[in-house]
């Protein structure tokens, strides 16, 4: 299909670029991992610069422009600067929506329970241009007077407008101080608005990114000032009402469909934008996704821990009061529109442990298209497929890099659906040598956390913990992007001859033979209790 | 020392991408019409009369209205479109039937009409009927006008005192 022939192709352009982000950055603080919350970040530069711009502004007709021109030119060291960060934070933050809306259709995360998010940034890309644009007429120059009569022209176009709007501004006279009170009305409610939306945006999400790291928001706003002060925001020379505005520098981030008006005309400039808007709103489900079915609790085997409510990338799991006679306070209720199907529940459930005997293994929250059980005997099928030599089993992320492999892989909706006991599992069964967790790209995990999920398992920040007695130097975590599949595998086998490399060790239990089932190492009442 | 080449390059890349940035801020220069011309505007708000005329109401039918309610005659809110057309060196570059703004059709008509043309001397006319008449019209202007490059020449009509303004 065509849509997915862009999305591929947009996707390759992206890795493109973000391979060599991430080495130069790492994941933590690869800007391209990070463009939500540079969103917010220059938000808030604007809004800082803003408010401190208003000190210095005069909304009088004759001297609004006089006021900017003292702050570029007397004030340059401090309201000009500001004045610089605020113009090119906003340019920024359209660069920033723009880059995330292409990542986020590039890696197809804006399907199925994701709509909300993708569907609320409509809002949000419609009030950032017209916050940017009511503050381009608040300067009252050459481009201010374009903007005003291009914009006007435009909505004129609308048969709602009695009065021709643009016919304010093509003579002397017409126009009073209390336009830019009004504009500066505009300038501010519409920005609060679009902060509403912001948040609005992001409200189906677990533990969304709204800051950047201290890092990455350093270097920027840095970059910002040094920009500010080598490449001044300036005004291009007082309104002439008298003159038309033919020659002026565009800000191509905010008006580029100015020019559009002169090439196709109002009525097919709203064409234009009325169809980008629709087809956006409906590319969730152009086609939907088609998803497994959501998880599901069994309340026999969950004590009200939390812990998947609290791993839940998108807050599809929230605790309630139980409903069973069980002596524990709350149940998690899985919001099926809300759940991807990940299977993060899973791995963070403290009864998710394959250990146990039972022939029928059951844990506190499973997938139904793909249960612990499935995941457990998929393991060991895999493990016995494994060739001779250093036996290397691979749990892969369904998105990354390693999916494609065939022998010695289990693949995973998210590797962090697996439980850090399946490792020890694996292990100290002796079904292999070693172990890789191949997820996906570190920095554009498919379904945000679990790749950090994993790292704090692992590292015994963050329950269900990899116990002490895993040998580390057993385990290895690959993070590859889908398209990376060669370097997955490079990885792979770099680690398999570090495993060859390793003294034999003394399986701690003798090896399991086939799928039968491994011996009950903890009772499901003691896990229970640690919980 | 690694860590600070590392931080560098980092502030170097964050650095070059803010900088194409700013750059197209303002930059390149767009120009709406080419060089040495003007820009001329068309434009009026304007109400034509009511589309037909008010009725006087017999005797029975003001009786019939509520005491409070009771008048003369009753007319149509509907107004005539303007018809307007407007000449550049004797040709015709615009004409139009401007109808009536609003749901009912009772508010004035509109026109807002941008064109570019050379600097230099034109000679101008712009008619108008906003009457029942069939043809000919009710206002009408001609002139000669002298525009330079980037000039905005504005053509207006006070319905007040029902004349055209060159401005």
């Amino acid at each position: 299909m065509v849509i997915a022939g862009v999305r591929s192709a947009l996707r390759r352009g992206f890795e493109l670029i973000e391979r060599p982000f991430e080495r130069l950055f790492g994941p933590a603080i690869n800007p391209l991992a990070q463009l939500g919350a540079l969103g917010f970040f220059f938000f808030w530069i604007v809004t800082v610069s803003g408010i401190y711009l208003f000190i210095f502004f005069d909304t009088g007709i004759e001297r609004a422009f006089d006021s900017v021109e003292t702050i570029t030119n007397e004030y340059w060291f401090h309201a000009g600067v500001m004045r610089s960060l605020h113009r090119y934070a906003s340019d920024l933050m359209v660069v920033m929506v723009a880059t995330h809306l292409l990542r986020e259709f590039a890696y197809d995360r804006y399907r199925g329970a994701r709509w909300f998010s993708w569907f609320t940034g409509m809002p949000i890309i419609m009030l950032l241009y017209a916050s940017g644009i009511t503050g381009y007429w608040l300067v009252w120059d050459k481009l201010a007077h374009y903007v005003a009569l291009m914009s006007s022209e435009l909505l004129d176009w609308l048969p709602i407008f009695g009065e021709p709007i643009a016919r304010n501004f093509i003579a002397t006279g017409t126009l009073t101080s209390r336009f830019f009170t009004l504009m500066v009305f505009l300038h501010v409610a519409v920005p609060l608005f679009l902060l509403f939306m912001m948040w609005v945006h992001i409200l189906r999400m677990s533990r969304p990114k709204v800051n950047p790291p201290r890092l990455l928001a350093g270097l920027s706003l840095a970059a910002l000032v040094a920009v500010s002060f080598w490449n001044p925001a300036l005004s291009q020379g007082h309104v002439d009402l008298a003159r038309a505005p033919v020659e002026i520098g565009l800000d191509w981030f905010y008006l580029p469909v100015f020019p559009l008006i002169d090439l196709w005309g109002k009525g097919a400039v709203w064409g234009f934008l009325g169809a980008f808007f629709v087809m956006l709103g409906m590319m969730p489900w152009l086609p939907p996704l088609r998803r497994a079915r959501p998880a599901v609790v069994d309340l026999a085997h969950c004590n009200g821990c939390k812990r998947c409510a609290e791993d839940c990338p998108f807050e599809a799991i929230r605790m309630v009061r139980r409903t069973d006679d069980r002596p524990f306070p709350a149940e998690p209720l899985v919001n099926n529109a809300l759940c991807v199907s990940c299977g993060i529940c899973v791995g963070s459930c403290p009864a998710s442990t394959p250990f146990r005997r039972t022939e029928d293994l059951k844990t506190g929250i499973d997938l139904p298209d793909f249960s612990l059980r499935d995941l457990r005997e998929q393991t060991i099928a895999a493990a016995q497929q494994l060739p001779a030599g250093p036996r290397v089993l691979v749990l892969a992320c369904a998105h990354g890099g390693a999916a494609g492999r065939q022998a010695g892989t289990v693949v995973l909706p998210c590797v962090a659906m697996a439980p850090p006991s399946l490792i020890d599992f694996v292990l100290s069964r002796d079904l292999a040598d070693g172990v890789v967790v191949a997820g996906c790209a570190e920095s554009s995990c498919y379904h945000r956390l679990g790749a950090d999920w994993m790292k704090q398992r692992f590292a015994g920040t963050r329950d269900p913990y990899l116990r002490a007695r895993v040998p580390r130097e057993r385990i290895a975590m690959v993070w590859t992007s889908a398209l990376e599949g060669k370097r997955a595998a490079a990885e792979i086998e770099a680690f398999a001859a570090r495993i060859k490399s390793l003294p034999p060790r003394q399986p701690r239990l003798p090896r399991s033979s086939g799928t039968s089932a491994p011996r009950r190492e903890q009772p499901l009442s003691d896990v229970e209790s640690r919980a | 020392m690694t860590q600070i080449v590392r931080r560098t390059g980092q502030f170097v890349v964050i650095l070059a991408l803010f900088a194409v940035v700013s750059s197209f801020a303002a930059w390149p220069v767009y120009r709406q019409t080419p060089p040495g011309s003007a820009v001329v505007v068309l434009t009026f708000v304007h109400s034509a009369g009511r589309k037909a005329a008010c009725r006087r109401l017999t005797p029975q039918e003001i009786a019939k209205l509520p005491p409070n309610m009771r008048r003369t005659e009753v007319c149509s809110r509907e107004r005539r479109p303007v018809y307007v057309e407007l000449d550049v060196g004797g040709r015709t570059i615009y004409r139009a039937s401007l109808a009536p703004t609003g749901i009912a059709g009772d508010g004035p008509s509109r026109v807002y009409y941008r064109f570019v043309v050379p600097a230099g001397g034109h000679s101008i006319a712009v008619r108008m009927r906003d009457s029942a008449r069939a043809d000919g019209f009710d206002y009408e202007r001609q002139g000669r006008i002298s525009l330079v490059p980037d000039q905005l020449f504005v053509i207006d009509f006070r319905s007040e005192s029902g004349e055209f303004v060159f401005r």
